[in-house]
C-alpha cells in the first residue's frame, strides 16, 4: 500500500501555479505512460473505452438478431421471400450478443469503469490499496477479452452464453477458447473485488465512517463481496466443461457417465450471484443521483446500505429459479422459489426508498435525472416481472420463452445500462472535465426509453403466448410482435448512437466543468476537474454525511420521520 | 386480495379461446396457471402504478422551479412507513409462493390413471413411442379427457418439451427420465416446442399433440398409429408427412435449395459422391440405408451429423419417405 499522507508541502506548491497545474490525463504524456499507468483515474478511463467498444460490438449483435427476427422478408437467391440468416448464422449471433455484453460489457460496466475511478475518490485516498494489482486486471480483463474476440474470429460459438453442456462439449471447438476468456475475465472480476474490498476496509479519509460512505462505495462493497466468492466457481465450471471436451473425462456428458444438470447447478451458482454482480453498482449509481438531484438526505440510508448487503448474501441461494424444469427434486425447487421471494423484499424496499427520496426535495432535471427516472421506471417493470418467474407453476409455462428474456432485459440493460450511462451524465464533467449537451442527453434519454419499451415490452407478450427464446425462425402468429420489437431496437440504437455523438462534442468543444456542477457533497467533487493526478492536495477530513446538502431546512416539519 | 381473486377467475372464464397475446386454455393445468398469472399481473399493475405514479407526482411537484436554492425537506427516514412497505410485499409474496406452490403440485404429481408414452428427444425431432401398443409416432395423438403421462428422454442433447396451450413443460435430459403429465379438455391440435437450444435446427424441432374423442382414438391405434384407415392414403403423402413432422425438412430441402443435408430434390436414381471417394446409385437400398446407419456412406461435402433413426421409424414409414423422394423430381 501507498502512503497518502506526505504530499501536502508539494501539493501547496502545485497550487499557486493556478490553472496550469496538471490533470491526471495530461500529467503524463506518451501511449506508454498508459499502458504502464498504476493511476486508478486512467484505468477507470481505459477500462471505460474497452466497457464502451464491446457495448457497441454486442449492440451490432443485438440488431442483427432483430434484423433477422423481422421474418422471412429478405428476397432470397430462388427469388423467394427467405429468412436473413440461417439457423447456424443466427445461432452464433444471440451467442456472441450474450457472450459478449455479460462477460465484457455489463459485468465490468460500472464496477470495472466508474467504481475504479471514483471509488478512491469518494473515500479520500490516492488510489486503490493495490494499484499495481489493479493494472495488472486491466490487462487480464483485455487478455480474456482478446480470447473471446478469438473465438469469434475462428468460427465463433454457437452454445449461448450459458454454455450448457452436453451440447457445449459436442459442438465446435471455438468453445474451448471462449471458455478459456470467460475463465480469465473472471480472475480480472476476483482482483478487483479484492482490491475494492481492501480499499473500502482500509483507505476511508478520517472521519468517513461506514454511515457517511456515500451509497455508491456500498453497493460497490456488495458487488466485490460476490465477485470474490461467486467467480471461482465459474472457473472451476469452465474448467470442468475445458477438461471434459479435450479429454473426454465424464463429468457433466451423460455418454461419459456424467450429469448434465449438474453443470446447470454449477453455472447457476455463480451467474445468478452474476446478476447482483451486474445490478448492485447500478443500485449506487440511482442512490447517488436522485439524492443529487432532489436536494435531500436519501430516505433511510441504513435500510438502502443493509439491502445491498442482504441481496449480496440471499443472491447466493437462489440459483435454482432457472431450474424448476431441469428435472431438479421438487423439494429443491421449492426452496430456491420461496428463497427468491425472500430476495424481493430487499429489492422493493429500495425502490419505495428512492421513490420517497423525491419527496419534498426541490428537484433538478438534467439529462442524468432523466437516466434515473428511466431506470425506476423500466426497473420497477424488471422486478415486478420477476415475481412470475420466481412462482413455480406459471414459471412451468413461461421459463425458455421470451418472457424470460425481456425480463432480464429489463433488468440488465433497463437497469444496469440506463444507470450506466446515467453515470456516465452525472460524473462526466469530472471524469473529462468538460460538460456534457443537457439538450441531446434528453433526446437521448427519450429515444432509448421509448425504443427499449417497444423492443422488450412486446417480448413479455410473445412469451405470454409461448414463443419459445433462441429461435432462428418461428410461427406466423409471432410476426406483429417480433417486428415491433425489432422497430424498437432501431430507436433504442438510435437513441445510443446520439449518446456517441454529443459524448464526442463534448471531448472536443463541450464547455469546461467546475468543480461541483451539481452541487454534490461526496468528496470526488471536491477536487478538481479533471482530478489532479493523486486526487487531493490535502489529505480530506469527512465531517458529514453525503447527502447533506446546503438546502436542506432542518426547521422543516418531517411529519414523523427522523 | 379478493378483488384479483375475481378479476382472475372472470378472465379465465372469458379466455377460452386464443386472445392476442395469451395461448388458449387446452388442458386443466391451464386454468389453475392463468388465475395465479392474472393475480400476480393485477398485483404488479397496483404496484407499477404506485411507483410510478409517486414517482411522476413528486417530479411534477417538487421541481425546482426558480434558479436560487429551494429549501428541502429535512426528512431523512420514517420507521412506520419502512416497516410497512416491508411487511405489506412480504405478506403478498409468501401468498404467491404458496399459491404457486400449490398449483406446481397438482403439475408434479402424477395422478395413477394416466396413460403412459414414452418421449424421445433427437436434434431435432421428436418421436412419441406408445409402450402397449408399440406404435411409433411424430405426433403425440391422445384421447380427450384422460390423464397422459409422458416419461422422457434424450438421445444426444437437452431438448424441453413444452406444449403452451396446456402450460406446461419439463426438461428432456439424455442419460435420465424426466416426467410430465396434463389432461386434454377437448379434442384439438396443439402446438408442440423444443424450449431448451439444441444447434442448427432448434426452431424446427416442432410437433403437434393431436387430442382425438375416444373412439377416434380407439380407432387410430387399431389402425396402428394412422388416421382413417392405414390404406386410405398413398405412401408418398403419408411420406411428404413424415418429412415435415419428423424434422427431415430441417436439413434436407426438397426444392433444391442448400441445407445442412444434401436436398431431395432429384435425389432418387441421381449418382452420389462420398466422402471417402466412392459412389453409388440413389436407389431404395441406399436411402433406406442413409435413414438408419446415416454415417455409412456421407456425401462428399456434408458433415456426418445425421443421428441415426433405427428404432424411430418402422418398416412402412421408411417405405412412405422413400416414396415421397422418388416424387420429388
Amino acid at each position: 500500500m501507498e502512503s497518502n499522507r506526505n504530499n501536502a508541502p508539494q501539493s501547496a506548491h502545485a497550487a499557486t501555479a493556478g490553472g496550469a497545474e496538471p490533470n491526471y490525463i495530461n500529467a503524463h504524456k506518451g501511449i506508454w505512460s498508459w499502458m504502464t499507468t498504476v493511476d486508478h483515474k486512467r484505468l477507470g478511463l481505459m477500462y471505460l473505452v474497452g466497457v464502451l467498444s464491446f457495448f457497441a460490438v454486442g449492440g451490432i449483435f443485438a440488431l442483427l438478431v432483430r434484423t433477422q427476427l423481422l421474418g422471412p422478408i429478405f428476397k432470397g437467391a430462388s427469388g423467394k421471400q427467405e429468412w436473413l440468416f440461417s439457423g447456424d448464422t443466427y445461432n452464433k449471433l444471440f451467442t456472441l450478443h450474450g457472450a459478449v455484453m455479460v462477460f465484457l460489457v455489463i459485468i465490468p460496466s460500472i464496477p470495472a469503469s466508474l467504481g475504479n475511478f471514483f471509488l478512491p475518490l469518494m473515500l479520500g485516498a490516492k488510489d486503490v490499496a493495490f494499484p499495481k494489482l489493479n493494472l495488472m486486471s486491466f490487462y487480464v480483463y483485455i487478455l480474456g477479452g482478446a480470447f473471446l474476440l478469438f473465438s469469434i474470429a475462428t468460427g465463433a460459438i454457437d452454445t449461448g452464453w450459458t454454455f450448457y453442456t452436453p451440447y457445449s462439449t459436442t459442438t465446435s471447438a471455438s468453445v474451448i477458447s471462449a471458455v478459456t476468456g470467460v475463465f480469465i475475465l473472471g480472475f480480472s472480476s476476483i482482483l478487483t473485488g479484492v482490491n475494492f474490498i481492501v480499499t473500502i476496509h482500509k483507505m476511508r479519509a478520517p472521519g468517513l465512517t461506514w454511515t457517511r460512505l456515500p451509497l455508491f462505495v456500498w453497493a460497490q462493497y456488495a458487488t466485490s463481496l460476490i465477485q470474490v466468492l461467486a467467480t471461482p466457481v465459474l472457473a472451476i465450471t469452465l474448467m470442468l466443461l475445458a477438461i471434459e471436451k479435450t479429454m473426454g473425462v465424464g463429468i457433466f456428458d451423460p455418454k461419459l457417465g456424467g450429469d448434465p444438470v449438474l453443470f446447470q447447478h454449477f453455472f447457476w451458482f455463480y451467474s445468478h450471484p452474476a446478476v447482483y454482480i451486474m445490478i448492485l453498482p447500478a443500485f449506487g449509481v440511482i442512490s447517488e443521483i436522485i439524492t443529487v438531484n432532489s436536494r435531500k438526505q436519501i430516505f433511510g440510508y441504513k435500510a438502502i446500505a443493509m439491502s445491498s448487503v442482504a441481496i449480496a448474501v440471499i443472491g447466493f441461494l437462489v440459483w435454482g429459479h432457472h431450474m424448476f424444469t431441469s428435472g431438479q427434486s421438487e423439494l429443491a425447487s421449492a426452496v430456491f422459489s420461496f428463497l427468491t421471494f425472500a430476495v424481493a423484499v430487499p429489492t422493493a424496499i429500495k425502490v419505495f426508498s428512492w421513490v420517497a427520496t423525491m419527496y419534498g426535495g426541490s428537484i433538478r432535471l438534467n439529462s442524468a435525472m432523466w437516466y434515473g427516472l428511466a431506470f425506476l421506471f423500466l426497473f420497477t417493470i424488471g422486478g415486478l416481472t420477476g415475481l412470475f418467474l420466481g412462482t413455480l407453476s406459471v414459471d412451468i409455462h413461461l421459463h425458455d420463452t421470451y418472457f424470460v428474456v425481456a425480463h432480464f432485459h429489463y433488468v440488465m440493460m433497463g437497469g444496469t445500462m440506463t444507470a450506466f450511462v446515467g453515470a456516465l451524465h452525472h460524473w462526466w464533467p469530472k471524469m473529462t472535465g468538460r460538460m456534457l449537451n443537457e439538450f441531446w442527453g434528453k433526446i437521448s434519454c427519450f429515444f432509448v426509453f421509448t425504443g427499449f419499451n417497444l423492443t422488450f415490452f412486446s417480448q413479455f407478450l410473445l412469451g405470454t403466448k409461448g414463443m419459445p427464446r433462441r429461435y432462428a425462425t418461428y410461427l406466423p402468429e409471432f410476426q406483429t410482435w417480433h417486428q415491433l420489437s425489432t422497430l424498437g431496437s432501431y430507436l433504442l440504437g438510435l437513441g445510443f448512437f446520439i449518446t456517441l455523438c454529443y459524448m464526442i462534442q463534448s471531448l472536443i468543444s463541450g464547455a469546461k466543468a467546475p468543480r461541483n456542477p451539481w452541487g454534490a457533497r461526496s468528496l470526488e467533487w471536491e477536487t478538481d476537474s479533471p482530478p489532479i493526478e493523486h486526487n487531493f492536495h490535502v489529505q480530506p477530513v469527512v465531517k458529514h454525511g453525503p447527502y447533506e446538502f446546503p438546502e436542506i431546512d432542518h426547521s422543516m416539519s418531517t411529519g414523523g420521520g427522523h | 386480495m379478493n378483488l384479483g381473486f375475481a378479476l382472475g377467475h372472470m378472465m379465465a372464464q372469458a379466455s377460452d379461446t386464443a386472445s392476442w397475446w395469451k395461448p388458449i386454455q387446452a388442458s386443466t393445468h391451464a386454468t389453475a396457471v392463468d388465475n395465479l398469472f392474472n393475480f400476480i399481473m393485477y398485483l404488479c399493475f397496483f404496484f407499477f402504478v404506485l411507483i410510478v405514479g409517486a414517482m411522476v407526482y413528486f417530479v411534477v411537484k417538487y421541481r425546482r422551479k426558480g434558479n436560487g436554492p429551494e429549501r428541502t425537506s429535512p426528512i431523512k427516514g420514517n420507521h412506520r412507513l419502512e416497516i410497512v412497505w416491508s411487511v405489506i410485499p412480504t405478506i403478498l409474496l409468501v401468498i404467491i409462493f404458496a399459491w404457486g406452490f400449490k398449483d406446481w403440485l397438482a403439475i408434479a404429481v402424477v395422478p395413477n390413471n394416466a396413460m403412459e408414452v414414452r418421449v424421445t428427444g433427437q436434434k431435432w425431432n421428436w418421436t412419441f413411442t406408445y409402450p402397449k401398443e408399440g406404435i411409433v409416432s411424430s405426433d403425440l395423438v391422445v384421447p380427450a379427457g384422460q390423464p397422459v403421462k409422458l416419461v422422457m428422454t434424450s438421445s444426444d442433447v437437452l431438448h424441453s418439451f413444452y406444449i403452451p396451450d396446456y402450460r406446461v413443460k419439463r426438461d428432456v435430459v439424455p442419460g435420465r427420465y424426466t416426467v410430465l403429465w396434463f389432461e386434454p379438455s377437448e379434442p384439438g391440435v396443439h402446438q408442440i416446442y423444443c424450449t431448451e437450444y439444441c444447434g442448427t435446427s432448434h426452431s424446427q424441432m416442432l410437433s403437434k399433440v393431436k387430442v382425438l374423442d375416444s373412439a377416434k382414438y380407439e380407432e387410430w391405434i387399431a389402425n396402428g398409429g394412422e388416421e382413417g384407415g392405414a390404406s386410405a392414403v398413398p405412401l408418398a403423402d403419408k411420406g411428404q408427412k413424415l418429412y415435415e413432422a419428423r424434422g427431415c425438412v430441417a436439413c434436407h430441402s426438397n426444392d433444391g435449395s442448400q441445407k445442412v443435408g444434401p436436398t431431395w430434390k432429384g435425389l432418387y436414381a441421381a449418382q452420389r459422391k462420398f466422402a471417402d471417394g466412392t459412389s453409388t446409385t440413389a436407389d431404395e437400398n441406399y436411402l433406406r440405408q442413409s435413414i438408419l446407419v446415416p454415417g455409412s456412406q456421407v456425401v462428399a461435402g456434408y458433415a456426418n451429423v445425421m443421428p441415426s433413426y433405427q428404432g424411430q421409424l418402422n418398416d412402412k414409414q421408411i417405405e412412405s419417405i422413400i416414396e415421397y423422394i422418388k416424387t420429388l423430381k
